[in-house]
Order: C-alpha cells, then sequence, then structure tokens
C-alpha cells in the first residue's frame, strides 16, 4: 500500500461472511480480494464502505484489531447503504477505505485500569472491538465490566460469542438486560442507565459508553450520580460523513470534525463543544 | 421613486400592531448600503421605525415566506404586498399553501424597482450613497465627485419595465390608489427566441444555463416552488443533484423547474433577481405563459383565487396535441 | 521588477499561452466577468472581480474522483484523473489570493487531497492588485493588502501598462520566459498606484469592519447569541452564498450510474442545505439558524482556531453582492457578539 494513497480512493474488499445477529443486524467479514486485511486499524476507528451506485457510509470497525486475517462490520439496516449490504451474499465485493478517527486510548489512558464498557443496540459494534483488544491483552489492564443491553434478548448484538466467550473470561463480568420481560429470558429486565445505577459500580475505572444518544445520555447522569466525573467517560459520536479525512465539512461540528478528531471523545471534551451533535 | 413613503407604511404596521391586529409585519430591513434590503420580521414599533425601509430596492417578495411563518407566529402577520406580488399570494391561496386568517395583506403601490447592477453600470461602482430624487437615483460612489443621477427608466428592473399589472389583486386594505392591468411588452423577447432557429436557440440556453452554479437560489425564492422536499433534494427520487454533472443536466434542472411550475407561474420575476450568475430564467417561464396564453387562451395565474390553471383543467375545447405538434414541426 | 507595455500586453498574453493554458478574466455579452481561457483576440476585464470565485481552478464544482464497473459480485476500479496540463490564472485579485492559502490548509494538510494538489502544483497564480476597491471590498479587515496581493508573480495595472514582480521560483520561471516582452523597471509607478488605492481602501465603508469580537476560542461566547435567530430568519437556504464563496470547500461525494459504469465524482455542497448533514436516523442541523449559524462559524471562529487565527473569510464581498435577501458576514459581524456602540 503506498503511502502516497489519494484517501478517497477505496480499496476493493470482499465479503466472505455474513452473519445474521438480530432482525435487523447483520456482522459481514471484509477482506481484499487475496484474502488479506485491507489495513490495520485501532480499536474504535471507523472504515468508509461503499457499494458503486449506492452510496458509501462509515462504520465502526466491530473486530479487533488483534485479529490479522480479516475485519468485521456490525451493520444496523437503517438506510441506503445498509439496506443494500443486507442484501450482499458472501462473495460479494464492495469498496473499503479507513482506517479513519481516533480510537480508544487503549494504550495509555486505559493502561492498568479497571475498565466498565455500557452498550445499548447496536451501540455494542464499536465496543466489540475494544472489549476484544482489552481480552486479548488480558493482563494490561483491570477488572472488565460489561453492561449491555437491548430492546428484547432476539436485539442483543454478538449473543453467542458474549456467553461463550467473554463471560467465561476470569474478571470479565457481563451483566445483559433486555427492555422489557420475554419469554425464555431469566436475566436482568430494563433500560440500561437503570441497570448501571443498580449495579453501584465503583469510580475506580473508566467508563465507556456507546448506544443511542438518549441511553448516553442518562447512562452519564447515572455514572455522575456513583460519583464518576466527566474525565473518566468516553463514548463515540456518529454524524454524517462523506469523506472521511476532515475536509468535506459534513462532521464538523465546534473546531472539531467528528471523523478526523472523533468519533472517539471524552465526555468532558464534549462539553466544550456546541450541542450539535 | 416611490409615491408612497415609508413613514405612511410605518404608520399603518405600527398602528396595527399596537391595535393588536397583527403580531407581526413582514417588511424590508436596512442593509449596509441603501440597495441591500433584507426581508424581515418586525415585531415592535422601535424596529420599524428604526431599521424598516421602502424605497426603490425594496424588491424582494414576501409571499413565500408566509407558507413557514403562517406556521410558526401566532396571531396574524401583516404583510405589503406590491401589485406583482399579489399574484403570487392569490397562487399560494388556490394552492392552499398558508392560511388566509392568518395574514393581513396590504397593498402598497409599486413604480418599479431599480436593478443594482444597472444602477452601477450607470454610475460606476463604489456606491456610498444612493437618493431617490424626482430625476433619478442620485448615486454618490467613491470615484464621483458630485452625484451621478441615473434616471429611473435606466434603473429599472427588466421585470419593472415589462410590468404585467399595477393592480392589486388581493388585499386587506389598499394604501394609494388602485392601479390597472398593463399591456406589457413581456413576451417581446419569447417571440424574438421563438423566430430563432433551433439552432441558435440551443445555443442561446446553451449559453445561458452553462453558466448556472445550482445554488438553487431561483428555486428556493420561487414562490411556485413550495414542495416540502424537492425532487432535487429528495436521494430516493433518483433525480437528487447538486451540481451539474454535465451540461445536459443543469439544462434538466430549470426545463424541469419550468414545466413543474408551468401554469402556476405568475411571472413575478424573482428567479432572474436572485440570479447570480443573471441568467435569464424568467425566459423559459414566460415561454410557458404564452403558449397558455395562446393554446388554451389568456390566463393568469394569481389573478384570482381557486381559478384552475388550463393545464389541470380539461375542457373539450383544449388544444389537440397535434396542434402543438404542428407548431414545433414549423418552427423545426 | 518588470514592466510590460500596454502594446506588448497581447503578445505577453500569446507568449504565456505558448507554454501554458492561460485564463484571466473577460466579461461575457452582459459584462459580467468570468474567467476564460485565453485566445488570440481576447480582451481581458477592467472589472474588479469575476462573479465566480478562481476556487475552480483547484476545487472545481464537479469533478470525477474514479469510475466502477461491477460485473457479478464483482467490482473494478479505476482512478480516472487526467492529467492536468500547465495552467496559469491572470489577474488574480488579492482577496482570491489569500482564499487559495486558506483552501490549501485544508486540502493541504494530511491527508493530502491530490486531485486539489495536482491542480495548485499545475497552476502559476499571476495577482493583479486592485486600484478601484468597491464599497463591499473588505480585504483588509482580515490584514489583506489589496494594494500588493501575494501569488507566484503579483502585477500592477497602470496606465503606462503592467508591471510585474515575481515572489516565487514558479513566478520567477514564467517572468524568466518573459524576458524578451518586459523590460526592468524602477517601482515608482507601483509606489505610486499603492499610496493612490490605500487612500481609497481607508475611505471605503467597511474599512472599520471589527474582527475583534471572532477568532479560535469563541464558541461558547458567541453560538448561543440571540442575533442569529433574526439574522437567519429569512434565509432562503439556498447555496449562493456558499458557490459564490472563494473559500467554502464543503464538498459531497456522489455516485453516477451511467447504466454501464458509476462515476464516482465529488461536487461543491453547502452547510445552508437541509440535507447537508441529515442522516438515515436524523440531522443533527435540523432548523435553517443552525445551517445559517455553522457557516459563519466555521468561517469565524471554527477555522481560525484550527489554523492560527487566520479567518475563513477573505473579503472579497461576492456574498455581499450575490445574496438573494442580502444577509451576509458583514452583517453577521456587525450584529453577533453585540453591536459596536451598544
Amino acid at each position: 500500500m503506498s503511502e502516497n494513497r489519494e484517501a478517497l480512493i477505496p480499496h476493493i474488499g470482499v465479503i466472505t461472511d455474513v452473519r445474521i445477529d438480530t432482525p435487523d443486524i447483520k456482522t459481514f467479514r471484509v477482506v481484499t480480494p487475496d484474502g488479506k486485511k485491507a489495513f490495520d486499524h485501532r480499536p474504535g476507528q471507523c472504515a468508509m464502505l461503499s457499494i458503486p451506485g449506492v452510496g458509501e457510509a462509515m462504520f465502526s470497525i466491530t473486530s479487533s484489531p488483534t485479529n490479522t486475517e480479516f475485519m468485521e462490520f456490525s451493520i444496523k439496516k437503517c438506510g441506503c447503504v445498509t439496506e443494500w449490504l443486507h442484501q450482499a451474499e458472501a462473495g460479494q465485493q464492495i469498496t473499503i477505505r479507513g482506517p479513519y478517527g481516533n480510537p480508544f486510548p487503549v494504550d495509555d489512558v486505559f493502561a492498568g485500569k479497571n475498565l466498565l464498557f455500557v452498550a445499548g443496540g447496536v451501540g455494542l459494534a464499536p465496543l466489540r472491538s475494544v472489549i476484544n483488544y482489552c481480552r486479548h491483552y488480558r493482563d494490561r489492564y483491570g477488572k472488565i465490566d460489561i453492561v449491555y443491553g437491548s430492546r428484547s434478548k432476539d436485539d442483543l448484538l454478538d449473543y453467542k460469542e458474549i456467553i461463550e466467550e467473554w463471560t467465561r473470561d476470569e474478571n470479565v463480568n457481563v451483566y445483559l438486560t433486555i427492555d422489557r420481560e420475554q419469554e425464555g429470558w431469566d436475566g436482568h429486565v430494563g433500560f440500561v442507565p437503570n441497570y448501571v445505577k443498580e449495579l453501584n459500580f465503583d469510580t475506580d475505572k473508566v467508563a465507556v459508553l456507546c448506544g443511542p444518544p438518549i441511553m448516553i445520555k442518562f447512562t452519564l447522569e447515572g455514572l455522575k450520580s456513583l460519583g464518576f466525573d466527566k474525565t473518566q467517560v468516553y463514548t463515540t459520536l456518529e454524524l454524517r460523513m462523506k469523506c472521511g479525512v476532515g475536509k468535506c465539512g459534513r462532521c464538523n461540528v465546534g473546531a472539531k470534525y467528528v471523523c478526523k478528531d472523533g468519533p472517539v471523545f471524552r465526555c468532558d471534551e464534549l462539553d466544550e463543544l456546541p450541542s450539535e451533535y | 421613486m416611490q409615491k408612497i413613503t415609508r413613514e405612511v407604511l410605518i404608520e399603518k404596521a405600527a398602528s396595527l400592531l399596537n391595535e393588536g391586529v397583527v403580531s407581526a409585519v413582514y417588511g424590508w430591513k436596512k442593509g449596509e448600503f441603501v440597495y441591500d434590503v433584507t426581508p424581515a420580521l418586525f415585531t415592535t414599533t422601535e424596529e420599524l421605525e428604526k431599521e424598516f425601509v421602502w424605497g426603490d430596492f425594496c424588491g424582494a417578495n414576501f409571499s413565500k415566506y408566509l407558507v413557514a411563518s403562517t406556521r410558526k407566529i401566532e396571531g396574524k402577520i401583516l404583510v405589503f404586498l406590491k401589485p406583482c406580488d399579489t399574484y403570487s399570494f392569490n397562487q399560494l391561496l388556490t394552492e392552499h399553501r398558508f392560511d388566509r386568517e392568518k395574514v393581513y395583506a396590504v397593498g402598497i403601490p409599486c413604480e418599479g424597482m431599480a436593478d443594482v447592477s444597472k444602477v452601477k453600470a450607470a454610475a460606476g461602482e463604489g456606491i456610498i450613497a444612493i437618493e431617490s430624487t424626482e430625476e433619478g437615483l442620485a448615486v454618490t460612489t467613491l470615484y464621483n465627485d458630485a452625484p451621478v443621477v441615473v434616471p429611473y427608466a435606466e434603473a429599472l428592473a427588466e421585470r419593472c419595465i415589462n410590468c404585467k399589472s399595477k393592480k392589486h389583486v388581493a388585499y386587506d386594505e389598499l394604501i394609494g390608489e388602485e392601479g390597472d392591468v398593463l399591456e406589457s411588452g413581456r413576451f417581446d423577447q419569447v417571440a424574438e427566441l421563438e423566430a430563432m432557429t433551433p439552432d441558435e436557440r440551443f445555443a442561446f440556453w446553451q449559453n445561458e444555463l452553462s453558466k448556472c452554479i445550482r445554488c438553487n437560489a431561483c428555486r428556493d425564492v420561487c414562490p411556485a416552488c413550495t414542495c416540502e422536499k424537492c425532487v432535487f433534494n429528495n436521494p430516493v427520487s433518483g433525480a437528487e443533484t447538486k451540481a451539474p454533472m454535465g451540461t445536459f443536466e443543469e439544462k434538466m434542472f430549470h426545463i424541469i423547474r419550468a414545466f413543474h411550475v408551468a401554469g402556476r407561474c405568475t411571472d413575478c420575476g424573482e428567479c432572474s433577481r436572485v440570479c447570480p450568475q443573471d441568467i435569464p430564467l424568467h425566459l423559459l417561464n414566460r415561454k410557458f405563459i404564452k403558449d397558455i396564453n395562446t393554446h388554451y387562451g389568456e390566463y393568469q395565474a394569481g389573478a384570482e383565487v381557486g381559478s384552475r390553471a388550463p393545464l389541470v383543467n380539461y375542457t373539450t375545447e383544449d388544444v389537440e396535441p397535434c396542434d402543438v405538434f404542428e407548431r414545433g414541426d414549423k418552427n423545426a | 521588477m518588470r514592466k510590460c507595455t500596454a502594446a506588448n500586453l497581447d503578445k505577453l498574453f500569446a507568449a504565456i499561452a505558448e507554454n501554458a493554458a492561460l485564463y484571466l478574466p473577460v466579461d461575457d455579452e452582459k459584462g459580467t466577468a468570468q474567467y476564460k481561457k485565453w485566445a488570440e483576440g481576447t480582451v481581458m476585464s477592467n472589472a474588479l472581480n469575476t462573479a465566480k470565485s478562481p476556487k475552480d481552478f483547484f476545487f472545481p464544482q464537479s469533478e470525477d474522483l474514479m469510475k466502477f464497473k461491477t460485473q457479478g459480485k464483482t467490482i473494478e476500479l479505476t482512478d480516472i484523473r487526467d492529467e492536468k496540463e500547465d495552467f496559469v490564472v491572470f489577474g488574480v485579485r488579492a482577496c482570491d489570493v489569500r482564499s487559495f492559502d486558506i483552501l490549501d490548509r485544508v486540502f493541504l494538510v494530511d491527508p493530502r487531497d491530490s486531485y486539489y494538489a495536482s491542480r495548485r502544483e499545475k497552476g502559476v497564480i499571476v495577482s493583479l492588485a486592485c486600484s478601484k476597491p468597491t464599497e463591499t471590498c473588505f480585504c483588509s479587515a482580515f490584514g489583506i493588502d489589496a494594494t500588493n496581493p501575494a501569488g507566484d508573480v503579483t502585477a500592477w495595472k497602470t496606465e503606462e501598462g503592467f508591471f510585474f514582480k515575481a515572489n516565487t521560483e514558479k513566478g520567477e520561471k514564467l517572468m524568466a520566459s518573459l524576458e524578451g516582452l518586459t523590460e526592468e523597471c524602477t517601482e515608482e509607478a507601483v509606489e505610486a498606484q499603492k499610496a493612490k488605492t490605500a487612500a481609497i481602501l481607508e475611505k471605503l465603508p467597511l474599512a472599520d469592519l471589527d474582527t475583534d469580537k471572532f477568532g479560535g476560542g469563541k464558541t461558547a461566547e458567541l453560538f448561543n447569541d440571540p442575533a442569529w435567530a433574526e439574522l437567519s430568519r429569512s434565509c432562503l437556504g439556498c447555496g449562493t452564498c456558499t458557490f459564490v464563496c472563494p473559500t467554502c470547500q464543503c464538498y459531497d461525494i456522489k455516485d453516477f450510474n451511467t447504466g454501464r459504469e458509476v462515476i464516482r465524482y465529488r461536487c461543491w455542497d453547502s452547510c445552508m442545505y437541509s440535507e447537508f448533514t441529515r442522516m438515515a436516523h436524523g440531522n443533527n442541523r435540523n432548523s435553517q439558524l443552525e445551517r445559517f449559524r455553522q457557516r459563519f462559524m466555521h468561517k469565524l471562529v471554527y477555522y481560525p482556531e484550527n489554523n492560527e487565527g487566520i479567518f475563513g473569510c477573505v473579503g472579497c464581498g461576492r456574498c455581499l453582492a450575490k445574496c438573494p435577501i442580502s444577509m451576509n458576514i458583514v452583517k453577521v459581524m456587525k450584529t453577533v457578539g453585540g453591536k459596536k456602540d451598544e
């Protein structure tokens, strides 16, 4: 890959596997035509996927950088590009460019700390990359708590991986919740922000939030009531993007470009931005 | 030079505001250089006295603003309408685009508005003051010692030279005297275009439309363009475009727009007024108006509320397509 | 400093055009100046500036980026950029020359936009000092000297002819190629013109436009100013200000399906458009107030914050002349953050 490559010109990618996660989320495995990873990335970074003639859109890379074979994207059906992708089968070529944005500070701020991940719905997608990275380098981090909720059991993303891998890890606690009672579910029922408060976490950790804006808002309030400071909490933003490299102006909020200066922000940094995200 | 003074309009607006008849007033707001007047909503007498203007550069037609503002603002809105604006006003009512009950319309006479580019062409750049005098616009610039007087006839905007009507077709109250519908030469240039060979005509429009930068100002100012979502903005319409992909596409935008407003365009001329590239867009619309007049009988959109435009009203007298086809053939 | 007499000007243009495409302001049939490619007989406009800004030369309104052919499940991608020819843009005013610097700070920073960069490399800018600024000019508010513009070569036009001073290597190369048509001269005539123009600049109605209220770090102070509501109320949401602006650089990337292949192109976009930030699940700037504010905050606060205090406006005055409702950055600057006299 040449250093002077034009950022807007993508690589060709091949979807090698499509996993149905929930009724509206599928996870796509992508490699280059010669079977390699298209590029390296850091946890929390994103990539632009496109289908020529349909459009291009930014997605967080769900797989961990420690996966050297392929990349994965968990994508919820909600617009033109995503609808098209949901109809794609293995073998379909797409285009891919990236990596874009700043990663979670896994090697400095997170190092040696206890970590709390809080996700709602498809918001687990960007966190899965970090969680698996931290699980891979398990000895670099303290205790890991994961609170994950969705509308129903069927809407929980990566359910198999969570049950078969995450919950079996030592010193990793997974707390699942769904919004409403459901047959065959004997776990917790209730909204994520309330669950976080109920769990009454110690403030000796860094928290990472990702989910719908309303979940972020109330979880942040919940964490504050538990004594967390905003400087201990990270989240990711999602805005319309076109170029991915801080030039087209679309994701500009205040003096920041979410594609370049984000998508990862510390919550106190968000306070400095105008409320337009 | 306008016959009605600014003070008369302020007095009217202030009294309607103070009596509680209206809660806001659409008027023209003073700019930096006399000619750069901005449409504004006034809510107090103080604002009116400070910034309301009325003069030879108050061309903006407020009718379209009523579509959005009547939904947002409590109480009635006073709108000052020049004769040509009243046609847009009626057309919007015909299309049920705003609630008539929410508007108090005051008709005001208009002697024609000046086109600042014509003023600059006559008096030069660097305008620092313009005064409306009996003889014309007295223009002081950075580069002339004494004001240059530009006669009104030289300063008038094209749409005002070819003014179609001094008659107000809608109002709750009229200031000044009622005028008449005028015989205008507004179709003369259309006739010239029709007299061209197809190749000449194509070259004319190619030259004009190639200047288009697709800023959408013509569409966004147009009182006939009130779609909640324009096809050109709608990603699922298949016609969404932001920039001309080629010379064909820029023509497509304007021609589709002209078709879309055919029979509804009142010929207010706002499209050409706002075009930053000075494309005579009104000529496309006038061609449609002229054709409608020819084939279906005289019809003026907005002349009254509720009239059915010939293109959406079937009658047995309607022109046969073959007649139209023959005309095209003759011109080929 | 070199001088070219008025009589030699056509020969000079011909000599430039021999080695590169030469573009210069030319009046159209209605007297509006636009950049046109020089050909034998082309007459340079005397207008103060062109209706459209020269940003097109480097950042065209629409440009093809790449092409895709799809067959079954496979995609074939072709980089279709054409090798750009060398070109010279002649007669760029000081304000517009500064706009290239502003665009450079977007397109040439990492990752460098190679489409823009290749045009910048191929283009030579011959600027032209102003001698008759107009009422809508306010470049001096942004520290631009209209009498002494930057550019690869600076030119001054006086009654005696054109005076040239090369500022860069590219400029020196161009001037060297024109040695036979120019002669060494003193700076007297140029200095006299500069002094004369400077006196006019001081008298311009917008000469005292205040930029102190703006700049990096002023977001919190200005963002919630109640004045935005009134300023933006009549905004049509069109793209005129954006598209005539020499520094607006927002763009869109779109695919055009020709039926046989897909062309991915980029085109100018406007933050004033309601669709600009719309996503499948919502829009973070839903009102025209927010979109209007974004455009001005970007030029007056966000851009300087990221670029050592340099404002994203050059005071060319095009938006003042062209906005359909005569709302513009000057009115914003005079109103937002409180009026000077209040």
